[in-house]
């Protein structure tokens, strides 16, 4: 029972960790919280139910579904972050809750307010491991949530745009001086932050088979969670922690009961934030990415 | 004179300013919370347990309420001392959700199934907490008290080093906000005479900033203004049927870019008093 357990928790985790990393990169680089990455992560899992439903396989809507995203990322970062540059950092926070209050009504307006089915995308088998079942579902989701994060870390630490990255979090002034376009960066540094909440949300829709215009908070604040837990603006930090909690959940559900799920991993949230501000990766000093 | 209708906007008006000033406080001391809907809840479901299942009158059942959200307050606002901007946001957020769980689970105030049987809250009676609670207010920004709360928010290390109690004045101003919260909510409980947990969920919280940024950070009485457009716009806007948030939240992108300070930011308060003072524009 427990290893199925933490299997499942796995599987929900990676897309935790998928939406903490989004919310990461924003926030080690630019110091900036973008709420709206919840609503983002909403619309990747709706951009993706309606290709499948018009046939798309699985395998491409996944990839058009995160660049859509992607640029439901950007257009944020145009009107609600890069106008507001100036501005104390709690502002951009509420423009990007502005944002995120727009993007869910325009959701509801277009898909409705109820839960919608997602299409079974992926022929379904079960794998025996031992004692636990391994679904074809799981593994996708698996195999995606790792693909995308080896990806990343390939983006930041071997390409051009990962050092320009890596230099604006360091110091956005010797960045800027050394030449590295900073406005281009954070174009750049949304887009793969709105592509990664995008996949997240295609890989819940996968989990849960049911998607609704108010999934993006809930998950959202779990991302946020994990965001924390693993260190504040550190990438791999997420990667760790969304498992972790993840975990947490499922196993509180299965032990504690369900009413419970999210007192677990707030309470881990807030345990983090008293006893280690900088999470479990995260330096003492500075968080960084 | 007013419709009934009218006066359920102007009621809600009042409980949205007290709320608004609920996280008016923190921030004025430089915090922000993400997480007064939990004093709201603990506000709210205290105070109609007392009037409901012990037959307190109203106004005992309010102050008790706010009394004990102030002090959870106080107990919360201590460790979060230690956090900064962000991530002090994160914690409270944790905090909101930590309760709005508890009360999910808790099978006196029924769990998810809500609470009902209050009643009681009228239009006078809200605006005679909003009164007290604003001339308090004004009292304090004519205080030394106030002044320190703007050292603090201003420059807290400079604050500490010209010997203000810079850990008093924080955990001060968060628990007076939690107990203003809790005020709140226990009046909204006997207005609305049904709450169940998810009233009290993040949104609420962000509502209540919302308030304070949209009048202006620096200055109570943009939270009055700010709670005023909160309450009336949605209603102003039901032409637009269905697409009332999206525009709700276009506006509020909209307004931020172009008055990142608010509405009433404190210069054009002050503009006035200068004139009166005969220092006018020294200095602008």
């Amino acid at each position: 029972m427990l290893p199925q357990q933490i299997v499942n928790g796995l599987m929900l985790g990676a897309s935790y960790a998928l939406v903490g990393v989004a919310f990461t990169l924003i926030l080690g680089i630019f110091d900036l919280l973008n709420i709206a990455i919840g609503e983002v992560f909403m619309l990747g899992a709706f951009f993706a139910l309606v290709l499948v439903t018009r046939g798309v396989p699985l395998a491409a809507a996944l990839p058009v579904a995160m660049i859509l995203s992607g640029v439901v990322s950007v257009l944020i970062e145009r009107f609600a972050f890069r106008p507001l540059r100036a501005a104390s950092p709690v502002v951009p926070l509420l423009s990007s809750i502005g944002c995120s209050m727009m993007l869910q009504d325009v959701a509801v307006n277009i898909w409705g307010s109820e839960r919608t089915q997602f299409p079974p995308s992926i022929r379904v088998a079960s794998f025996p491991l031992g004692p636990i079942l391994v679904s074809s579902v799981q593994l996708v989701i698996l195999g995606t949530a790792v693909g995308l994060m080896l990806l990343l870390h390939l983006l930041i630490q071997h390409t051009r745009l990962g050092r320009g990255m890596r230099a604006v979090a360091e110091s956005p002034e010797t960045a800027s001086l050394l030449g590295v376009e900073a406005g281009r960066v954070m174009v750049a540094t949304f887009f793969v932050s709105g592509a990664l909440a995008g996949a997240a949300g295609v890989l819940v829709a996968l989990t849960f088979s049911i998607i609704s215009p108010f999934i993006g908070i809930e998950i959202g604040l779990k991302g946020v969670a994990a965001m924390v837990v693993g260190g504040a603006g550190h990438v791999y930090g997420s990667m760790l922690a969304g498992p972790l909690l993840g975990i947490a959940e499922v196993l509180s559900v299965a032990y504690l009961g369900a009413a419970y799920r999210d007192a677990v991993v707030y309470g881990l949230l807030i345990l983090v934030l008293l006893a280690r501000p900088s999470g479990l990766l995260g330096a003492p000093e500075r968080p960084r990415l | 004179m007013l419709s009934d209708y009218q006066q359920t906007l102007l009621l809600l008006t009042g409980i949205n300013v007290l709320l608004g000033w609920s996280a008016w406080l923190p921030l004025a001391t430089g915090q922000l919370s993400l997480g007064n809907a939990g004093f709201m809840a603990v506000g709210a479901y205290l105070a109609s347990l007392l009037s409901v299942q012990q037959h307190w009158p109203l106004a005992a059942a309010l102050v008790a309420g706010a009394m004990a959200s102030g002090l959870l307050g106080v107990i919360v606002g201590f460790p979060a001392l230690r956090l900064h901007g962000i991530y002090l946001a994160l914690a409270t957020l944790g905090f909101g959700e930590i309760v709005r769980t508890f009360f999910l689970n808790f099978e006196p105030t029924g769990g998810p199934m809500g609470m009902r049987g209050m009643s009681g809250t009228t239009l006078p009676m809200v605006w005679a907490w909003v009164a007290a609670a604003g001339l308090a207010l004004m009292a304090l920004r004519h205080s030394r008290l106030g002044l320190s709360f703007d050292a603090v928010h201003d420059d807290e290390v400079a604050a500490e080093l010209s010997g203000l109690g810079v850990t008093a004045v924080k955990v001060g101003a968060f628990g007076a906000g939690a107990a203003l919260a809790g005020l709140g909510g226990g009046l909204y409980a006997h207005h609305i005479l049904f709450i169940e947990p998810s009233t009290f969920g993040f949104l609420e919280s962000i509502t209540m900033v919302l308030f304070v940024l949209l009048g202006g950070m620096r200055t109570f009485w943009g939270t009055l203004i700010g709670a005023l457009i909160f309450t009336i716009l949605p209603d102003l806007l039901r032409f637009l049927h269905d697409w009332r948030g999206a525009f709700f939240g276009a506006l509020l992108v909209a307004l931020l870019i172009v008055r990142p300070s608010g509405l009433l930011p404190r210069e054009t308060l002050r503009l006035p008093l200068r004139v009166l003072a005969g220092s006018g524009g020294r200095g602008r």
